[in-house]
């Protein structure tokens, strides 16, 4: 998969607008797999139809943290990770084999903090444009120059 | 109801092995494939110490290799009944490869909500070199954890 081109910082305080989306491939089991092994979470709901349905979940859910990551990616390909002073999201929904996942960014404001040059984004993980579609939101802090 | 004298505690700290096997295990799982994420020769080339990273492996780090849930244990618990509420992370530096990470987890807080039909429980992680003490990052992991027999 072909990545975003990075966005230079003037160009990025200067967007005022919807930063490019990252769109990920449906979300299968497969990645549920390689997740839980590169992760190390290994909660059985994300992994086990059977144990899923004994929690009343009806099928696996995907982790919070692989939605996040799919963010962190997706922050990455847009500015340098050395860049990224904090972020954070709250997780709205869980994800379901199947989903499009799609990362979105909105340049939100600059600030001064500590005499460091800052920006604000935002970050949203969706897998649809319905009101139950938002798996994750949140915001970032981003170091300029 | 989670016991409030817990806020404060700490949970077993540990020393995190950071491994190319992992990272590039990982890197693979969220289709990252750019050079600097899975190759230590470009990584370095990109003046970074070995592989690097990726933003929310922080995350994994503070995960207990000897017991990855542990934390609703701690907590007294069922994990079906936890979700991930909320995550947060601040970067000191970047974490590569080689490194050995030494994890201090805390709980800040444990609330309730919908009159006790949802409780938040909050654990700080600290992320350090283990032998230097130079600090990596910080981890804001908040959890809910649902119980239904409370619901009003």
């Amino acid at each position: 998969m072909k990545s975003l081109a990075k966005i230079p910082m003037e160009k990025l305080v200067a967007a005022g607008h919807a930063l490019p989306e990252l769109e990920l491939p449906p979300l299968d089991r497969f990645t549920l797999a390689l997740y839980a092994a590169g992760s190390g979470d290994h909660t059985p709901f994300h992994l086990d139809i059977d144990r899923a349905k004994e929690a009343g979940l009806g099928d696996v859910i995907g982790h919070g943290m692989l939605t996040m990551a799919y963010l962190g990616r997706y922050l990455t390909e847009i500015v340098d990770q050395s860049a990224i002073k904090s972020w954070h999201v709250r997780f709205k929904a869980v994800s379901r084999p199947g989903d499009r996942i799609r990362c979105h960014g909105t340049f939100v404001r600059t600030f001064e903090e500590g005499g460091e040059q800052l920006c604000q984004l935002d970050v949203v993980a969706t897998r649809g444009t319905g009101p139950d579609d938002v798996l994750a939101a949140g915001e970032a802090v981003i170091k300029i120059g | 109801m989670i016991d409030r004298a817990l806020i404060g505690q700490q949970l077993a700290e540990f020393v995190f092995a950071v491994e190319e096997f992992q990272l590039r295990l990982f890197a693979k799982a969220i289709g990252e494939c750019r050079p600097e994420y899975i190759d230590a020769a470009a990584a370095k080339a990109a003046g970074f110490r070995s592989i690097l990273a990726p933003p929310t492996f922080c995350y994994a780090i503070t995960l207990n290799p000897a017991n990855p849930l542990d934390v609703p244990a701690f907590l007294g618990v069922d994990v079906k009944d936890t979700l991930h509420g909320e995550q947060a992370f601040s970067y000191q530096r970047p974490i590569c490869a080689g490194d050995r990470v030494r994890v201090k987890r805390m709980v800040t807080d444990i609330y309730s909500r919908k009159a006790g039909a949802l409780e938040f429980a909050v654990v700080e992680s600290e992320l350090s070199d283990a032998g230097s003490g130079v600090i990596y990052a910080s981890t804001t992991t908040t959890l809910a954890i649902r119980h239904p027999e409370c619901a009003p």
